[in-house]
């Protein structure tokens, strides 16, 4: 057997192909027969009172297939949608979980919020007719920011949650931490605002569901990171369906960043309203839906101190957060800005006391869920501001500060919950130093600023936690589900295999990483195994794709499941080999006798199990196909060190990125080329964030300000730079491959380099997020 | 309205809605459902598709306005036997792709990036595709691929 490892091999990738001759599947290129099309009528208010729908006209209008309302969806029990985790509060209450229908149920809460559901003959149809349902609105008033959404006599968005609060929870030891800031040499403070995002993967939304009469089943094409999840929250919680009646499909999709693992309305009332009109029935978002309608990122605002002593070591650090939570609860929501935020704040630091509160309030916007990163942006951006701001407010250099602090034993355990396995973050530092030339940056500045442009430099040494998560843990902090993975590994009798995996690809490559996992051990070419995934037809379980967990996770379940391939092989091959179980030894692709040249290659094992004729059938089943299901043993730590350098022009106020370079600890890395695509388009979002994008909801329309392509400000091609990235390896000490997870690592470090960068150049304390050219401009000349 | 137009060198001719729109035209008509709809105000290029040898925006025209014309998708770009067009073949050898549903566009509008900038800079090709949204790539391998295209093409 030829060399089959191809571990830390740039493989290129088998899902090319067809994404490049326009062959990929995705839920709207998907048309069944006797297909109809959905239109939902959307609420064109932040707040208000339904106090009637008129559908007369819109029943009559040509095409019209159904039209169904609230009224229809309570008249048929169907729930609303479920919140998959529960947080309790600092007072030992459950936090309040208000109702959130699928379609209106007497209020509106969010400009986007779905009133009624059109079917029709074609698309258009079902556009022109919800255009003529009537629906009669009591207009309320609304807060969109949760500042205003916690002021006395702020408008209620519900009952449930008096004061718009939803749960006030906390982690730490205040009094250990009011006393060390209290007694500290130093303490920086910074407020700021983690603005909101808009996930915006380039496809939109999609669902096509149908149902089959005769045996009472139901199909849903859906654009979706978590297909078993999907169908679990569905059927368990929302709609009561036997769970085996019911395939959720995610075929191929279109990019989520977190926006696709919910489960959403249209994709129930779709379901729903499928064995209704006895049709399939497809609905695709159209862009301007989806910024109104999709879960949106962050939106946190946040005071945050740091106590240092005379020499800059770290004390302590106290942290208030207000996040939105938006109009309704969100699949995992409330998770979000506490278990996922919150647990990150001693970065890679070795603060001994840390204290952090949030609040997590409702508005009337969009709800708001993880978004690549999911809170791990947000705490590293509380920590990494802070570290930089102290560093030059005491005068240290900003990568000596962070040496004086980083851990450098482990395991190490937190002050807030996590323990660390492994890491080195003076390598990832020093490397990223050397890569970023700063040393020579003091030139640089030197000679942009006879050009009368300003330079700055600024770092970010992040850590996240990824790998979501030993579902006992997971589930003593409020998961309503387990959070393991799920594989298959099916040989055929020729020795070729195929995979089932839980883990969902929508861009990260599984198809290629997990078939140089499978190839590798199994000693076989890549392009003998195939990867299938998304179809609930057809893999055993999964939780999905979410958290940078696909090879931590799904990965290990893969290996797990190849162990017992390889053991059964054994087996097989001692009794061909007539030797003991014990003596068979499995390397590249060969089962053989320790120490002796007696060997039976992988395929003829394949076969043999097939074809059992000469086969031990008083000890062992025939064929060879395994499953596994892998509970994480902790989180995985991925960290690394960003440096970015800009140049400032202040007549324009225009930022360019001028040097950013990465470098991370993703521990040991299977496709080097996919996971340095995974870094550029993470650092891609981060910068998007940073520089040019932000939500912005009218204060007292509650419209969305930013609805479009033209007033939300998506990074393009020549917003950003080339970036020079590298890695470091530990491996993780907790799953058989070494690995981390290298998703959402791009995102996380690179806002507060950005921002530290800016503020460096132009000499300020702080900017706020996005800094826009104008924001820069009005910082460069109120400063000069 | 009856419309007729050569679509990758075949003819074909539909009768539409005067307010169909050229990508609906492609993707519900003609089953090419290639050529994606990422947007609805022309902004990011999912669409991209060459009508008479040029870059066009196919959500940004009316099918009718099509008439008569030649049009390529991205499944008309490979040779017949599946051999990948340069661009397509660079995209996969630089991984300028991930969940690939900006991937067509990308393309489409690469390869007249590159009829029109035999030699492009990293800065030309930069602006140049500044009407394709990718929201998975960060551009960066994207502008390789493109680089490496041109040298082939």
């Amino acid at each position: 057997m030829g060399d089959m490892n191809t571990i830390g091999v740039s493989v290129k990738r088998k899902e090319d192909y067809r994404f490049l001759t326009g062959a990929g599947t995705y839920t709207d290129d998907v048309t069944l027969p006797h297909q109809s099309y959905a239109c939902f009528v959307r609420s064109p208010h932040a707040h208000a009172k339904v106090k009637a729908i008129n559908k007369d006209k819109a029943l009559k209008a040509p095409g019209v297939v159904a039209i169904f309302t609230g009224e229809d969806l309570a008249a048929a029990k169907v729930g609303g949608l479920p919140c998959g985790w529960l947080i309790t509060d600092v007072n030992a209450q459950p936090m309040k979980e208000p109702a959130h229908p699928c379609l209106a149920q007497g209020k509106v809460c969010h400009v986007g919020d779905q009133v009624a559901v059109v079917i029709a003959e074609t698309y258009d149809q079902a556009k022109d007719a919800a255009e003529l349902v009537e629906v009669d609105y009591e207009v309320l008033p609304a807060v969109v920011d949760v500042v205003s959404a916690l002021k006395k006599g702020a408008p209620l968005i519900h009952d449930a949650a008096p004061g718009n609060t939803c749960y006030v929870w906390a982690i730490g030891d205040k009094g250990v931490v009011d006393k060390a800031m209290a007694a500290a040499a130093h303490v920086t403070k910074l407020e700021f605002v983690n603005n909101r995002l808009i996930p915006n993967a380039i496809e939109p939304r999609a669902v096509n569901a149908s149902y089959t009469r005769h045996d009472e089943s139901y199909t849903l094409y859906v654009a979706n990171q978590n297909p078993h999840v999907e169908r679990l929250l569905m059927t368990a919680f929302v709609l009561g369906l036997p769970e085996q009646k019911v395939r959720v499909i995610a075929p191929d999709v279109g990019g989520g960043f977190g926006s696709k693992i919910f489960l959403y309305a249209e994709d129930v009332v779709l379901t729903w309203a499928s064995k209704r009109v006895n049709r399939p029935i497809k609905w695709t978002a159209e862009r301007s839906e989806s910024f109104v309608s999709d879960a949106h990122g962050r939106d946190h605002v946040t005071v945050a101190e740091l106590a240092l002593d005379r020499d800059g070591k770290f004390l302590a650090m106290r942290v208030h957060t207000t996040a939105a939570m938006g109009a309704y609860l969100s699949t995992f929501a409330p998770a979000v800005p506490t278990i996922l935020y919150a647990t990150l704040l001693a970065g890679q630091y070795t603060t001994p006391a840390i204290y952090a509160e949030v609040m997590a309030v409702f508005t009337n916007t969009a709800p708001v869920d993880a978004y690549r990163g999911a809170g791990r942006p947000e705490a590293t951006y509380v920590v990494e501001r802070l570290v930089e701001t102290a560093a030059r407010e005491m005068k240290l250099d900003p990568a000596e500060i962070r040496r004086r602090n980083f851990i450098k034993t482990f395991p190490y355990q937190t002050p807030v919950a996590l323990q660390y396995d492994i890491g080195d973050y003076e390598a990832t530092l020093a490397e990223a130093l050397k890569m970023a030339d700063v040393a020579g940056f003091p030139a640089r500045r030197a000679e942009a600023a006879k050009r009368g442009k300003k330079r700055g430099l600024g770092y970010s040494c992040y850590i996240e936690a990824c790998g979501i998560a030993p579902s006992a843990v997971a589930g003593a902090l409020g998961a309503r589900a387990g959070l393991f993975e799920a594989a298959e590994i099916r040989v055929h009798p020729t020795g070729k295999v195929t995979v089932f995996t839980g883990s969902h690809s929508h861009g990260q490559g599984h198809e290629t990483t997990f078939a140089q996992v499978v190839a590798s051990r199994l000693g076989i070419p890549v392009d003998d195994v195939d990867v299938v995934h998304g179809d609930t037809g057809r893999v055993l379980f999964g939780m999905g794709t979410y958290g940078s967990r696909s090879l931590a996770v799904g990965g290990t379940a893969i290996v797990k499941a190849l162990d017992k391939v390889v053991n059964k092989g054994k087996k097989i091959a001692a009794h061909l080999l007539e030797a003991s179980d014990t003596d068979i030894e499995f390397k590249d692709g060969v089962f053989k006798v320790a120490g002796t040249d007696k060997a039976v290659p992988f395929g003829s094992v394949a076969l043999t199990a097939y074809v059992p004729h000469n086969y031990p059938h008083d000890k062992l089943e025939p064929g060879l196909n395994e499953q596994a299901f892998y509970d994480p043993a902790n989180f995985t730590f991925p960290a690394g060190s960003h440096i970015c350098e800009v140049e400032i022009d202040p007549d324009t106020g225009i930022t360019k990125i001028v040097n950013f370079t990465a470098v991370d600890d993703f521990g040991n890395i299977v496709n080097p080329m996919i996971v340095e695509g995974q870094v550029h388009g993470g650092l891609t979002q981060g910068i998007g964030q940073a520089l040019t994008e932000g939500c912005v909801y009218d204060k007292e329309s509650g419209q969305l300000v930013t609805g479009s392509y033209f007033d939300y400000c998506m990074p393009r091609a020549d917003d950003v730079p080339s970036y020079k990235v590298g890695t470091k390896v530990t491996a993780c000490t907790h799953n058989p491959l070494g690995v981390k997870g290298c998703g959402e690592a791009g995102a996380i470090g690179s806002p507060p380099a950005l921002i530290n960068a800016i503020t460096d150049a132009l000499g300020i304390r702080e900017i706020e997020m996005p800094a826009t050219p104008e924001r820069v401009w009005r910082a460069a000349n109120k400063k000069a | 309205m009856k419309i007729s137009m050569t679509v990758n060198g075949k003819p074909v001719s539909a009768e539409v809605e005067t307010r169909t729109l050229l990508v609906t035209f492609i993707r519900e008509n003609l089953r090419l459902t290639g050529t994606h709809v990422g947007c609805d105000t022309s902004q990011c290029g999912a669409c991209t598709i060459h009508m008479n040898g040029q870059a066009v925006k196919s959500c940004n025209l009316l099918a009718m306005q099509a008439e008569g014309a030649d049009i390529l998708t991205i499944e008309g770009l490979a040779k017949a036997d599946g051999t990948l067009h340069p661009m397509q073949e660079a995209f996969r050898e630089h991984h300028g792709l991930q969940c690939g549903f900006c991937t067509p566009g990308m393309v489409m509008s690469a390869v007249d990036l590159v009829k029109n900038h035999p030699n492009p800079s990293e800065e030309t090709i930069r602006a140049e595709l500044d009407g394709n949204l990718c929201r998975c790539t960060g551009y960066h391998n994207i502008v390789k691929a493109v680089q490496a295209a041109s040298a082939k093409m």
